[in-house]
């Protein structure tokens, strides 16, 4: 299979990560290629974090293998995976919301000018490929000394990716990138998830949210308890599918009823939101009704 | 997303929106800036025929405002890093004890005293630096176990070796004259002269400054203080941040001392006491955050500017000086509250 097609940029096998008697995941295997969104999806506990910890350098596999480009590796750290081109990007600790755009850009990776001792950062600079960059992420800034901490969630996680990209990721891995975020916020999260793949790079999305994953994503890995359910293209699973084995299969049924509801939403929100608003009506009907009630006998 | 659509292509209007005095007033020293104007209008006109405003006058004031702002200047980047210092005035009456009793008592070249006394302060630099990474507990109590060890011993061991609990005598060591000149000297400037401490206090504010805005250790200091999570991921080495920044404070704390022991050819062994409170007020009042992230070593010197025109001001203005305490606590609750204003549009506000 190798002969024909070029290597998974990374790849894990059968890896899997015990802490003393607790099983995080086991038996993993899946990969990601050049230009090509891997989602890993999975509940809560399903051994997300472990994994992505594991792909990054956090944590080293208690068994199985770590390939990337074909080649086992072993990362001693987040700093040798990150040399190899493999980035992640935390949800909340991606950017200092007290320091400017640019400043956060560069941290420990500051463009410099003069020798030592008089080497200095290279203010100017930064702050030109800052913009350079974000621009062509289709992110605008008034002001790339204004602080971080004025940009929006989405803004926010959009210029830390836009960091790892130049910063020469081959891989991204984002960590529930879009969780703290409103629709339209995650809207803009997934828009430069799909240039980064554009671009080239292979992303790993980690995601409990369906709706976010389904229509960005190439692939599917499905995480229930530590363990795989496989890896799924997009054109072998239906969007039902993959939320049912997120939730794994014995909670199906106490679910099934809960499933129909949101794939009915999907179908026709409208309708749903209308049914919302009348029930809402008339509830608030019955409370006012209550309240008068309530208010006649004491007046 | 609509929205964002439009207003991409009208990035050149935009652009024009920024503007420029609401920038130069966001940013952390203004305040004190302010402050400092306006403290030295006060005495101008309620001391300034009573010698306020002479070139002595002025050479008093500043003198105690560049004791003060060497110290504040480097507790100024610890604390964007952070974390506080307590142990800095234990360490100034330390290193000027070690550099008294051994040119004194054992007769040494003073030089070699002061080199022996900078070297005790960086290795307490470093020690204070060492337990705050290593434990992860908050430096508020490290140091002020420092603090505590370090005055105690200093009187013990003065009072074991000497008897006493003042060293005098410096002026006849060896070594004294050129101590004198780089620390003690003054110079003439128009019609009066000043304290060559004053140069000490302008170069260290300058080279703060310069580390801090324009060079890459400067942007670790902001990262290390704003998330220290955020700064380790991308690969900052916040623990030699840490450790670099409590060496700097033990050496301002250091200098001071040999400045002090030059000027009054002694010292003893309370010497230095509550300077680590009085140098976090200066670098409070000049905008720096207690939370660590944000601020600026041009403000702690603007701070300490106040804190010495307020010292000196209330004498000339012939107030009871029982009230200057009253005063520094007032405008530090002033700056407090400013600065948790200033804060809240940096990080939070959407604008």
């Amino acid at each position: 299979m190798q002969t024909t097609t070029p290597a998974p940029l990374i790849a894990v096998e059968n890896v899997s990560r015990y802490f003393g008697q607790v099983v995080a995941i086991k038996d993993i295997t899946m990969s990601v290629n050049a230009g090509e969104v891997m989602c890993l999806l999975g509940d809560n506990g399903a051994g997300k974090s472990t994994l992505i910890k594991l792909l990054s350098g956090v944590y080293r596999p208690s068994e199985g293998r770590i390939l990337v480009d074909g080649t086992e590796v072993r990362f001693a750290s987040p700093r040798d995976a990150l040399t190899m081109g493999i980035a992640t990007v935390y949800q909340d600790l991606a950017m200092i919301p007290l320091m400017s755009i640019a400043r956060n850009f560069f941290l420990g990776s500051e463009p410099t000018k003069w020798v030592p001792p008089f080497r200095r950062f290279d203010v100017k600079r930064a702050d030109r490929i800052t913009r350079e960059e974000l621009a062509k992420m289709g992110i605008q800034v008034r002001d790339t000394s204004q602080p971080v901490g004025t940009l929006s969630g989405g803004e926010r996680q959009s210029v830390a990716i836009a960091r790892a990209v130049y910063f020469g990721a081959r891989v991204l891995i984002l960590d529930e990138p879009t969780a703290a975020l409103g629709v339209k916020e995650a809207g803009v999260v997934l828009r430069y998830i799909a240039q980064a793949r554009a671009r080239g790079l292979g992303v790993i999305f980690i995601t409990h949210n369906v709706h976010h994953a389904y229509p960005i994503g190439d692939r599917f890995t499905l995480l229930n308890r530590g363990r795989s359910y496989g890896t799924f293209a997009k054109s072998e699973v239906t969007r039902e599918e993959v939320v049912s084995m997120m939730a794994g299969g014995e909670e199906l049924e106490a679910l099934g009823h809960e499933l129909e509801e949101m794939a009915r939403q999907d179908r026709d929100n409208a309708a749903a939101l209308a049914t919302a608003g009348r029930e809402f009506t008339a509830e608030a009907r019955d409370i006012e009704r209550d309240a008068e009630d309530r208010t006649e006998p004491t007046a | 997303m609509a929205t964002r659509a439009t207003a991409a292509p009208a990035v050149d209007e935009r652009l024009l929106r920024a503007n420029p005095v609401r920038k130069l007033l966001v940013r952390p020293e203004m305040g004190a800036l302010v402050g400092a104007i306006a403290v030295w209008l006060y005495f101008a006109i309620v001391a300034g025929n009573r010698g306020f405003l002479t070139a002595f006058g002025t050479s008093t004031y500043l003198e105690v405002s560049a004791q003060l702002g060497i110290l504040a200047t480097t507790v100024a980047l610890l604390m964007i890093g952070g974390e506080f210092d307590l142990s800095i005035g234990s360490t100034l009456g330390a290193t000027g004890m070690i550099a008294a009793i051994l040119s004194t008592t054992y007769n040494w070249n003073l030089w070699a005293a002061m080199i022996v006394a900078l070297v005790f302060a960086l290795v307490v630099g470093a020690l204070n630096g060492l337990v705050v990474v290593m434990t992860n507990l908050p430096s508020f109590i490290t140091t002020l176990a420092t603090l505590f060890i370090i005055r105690g011993a200093t009187i013990g061991f003065t009072r074991r070796i000497t008897g006493l609990t003042q060293v005098g005598g410096i002026a006849d060591v060896p070594g004294f004259s050129v101590a004198n000149k780089l620390f003690g000297s003054r110079i003439p400037v128009g019609s009066g002269t000043y304290p060559v401490s004053i140069l000490w206090w302008i170069g260290i504010t300058v080279l703060a400054t310069w580390l801090l805005l324009r060079t890459p250790f400067g942007n670790w200091i902001f990262g290390v203080g704003g998330s220290i999570q955020a700064a380790r991921n991308v690969g900052v080495p916040t623990n030699t941040v840490k450790i670099a920044l409590y060496m700097m404070t033990a050496f301002s704390a250091w200098l001071v001392a040999m400045i002090q022991l030059v000027l009054t050819t002694g010292t003893d062994v309370l010497r230095g006491s509550n300077q680590e409170l009085y140098a976090i007020i200066a670098v409070v009042i000049g905008g720096t955050l207690l939370t660590g992230g944000y601020g600026s070593a041009i403000g702690a010197a603007l701070g300490s500017l106040i804190y010495g025109m307020v010292r000196q001001g209330i004498f000339f203005a012939g107030y009871d000086s029982d009230w200057f305490q009253v005063v520094v606590g007032a405008m530090l609750l002033i700056a407090v509250l400013i600065n948790e204003f200033v804060r809240q549009r940096a990080a939070g506000a959407r604008r």
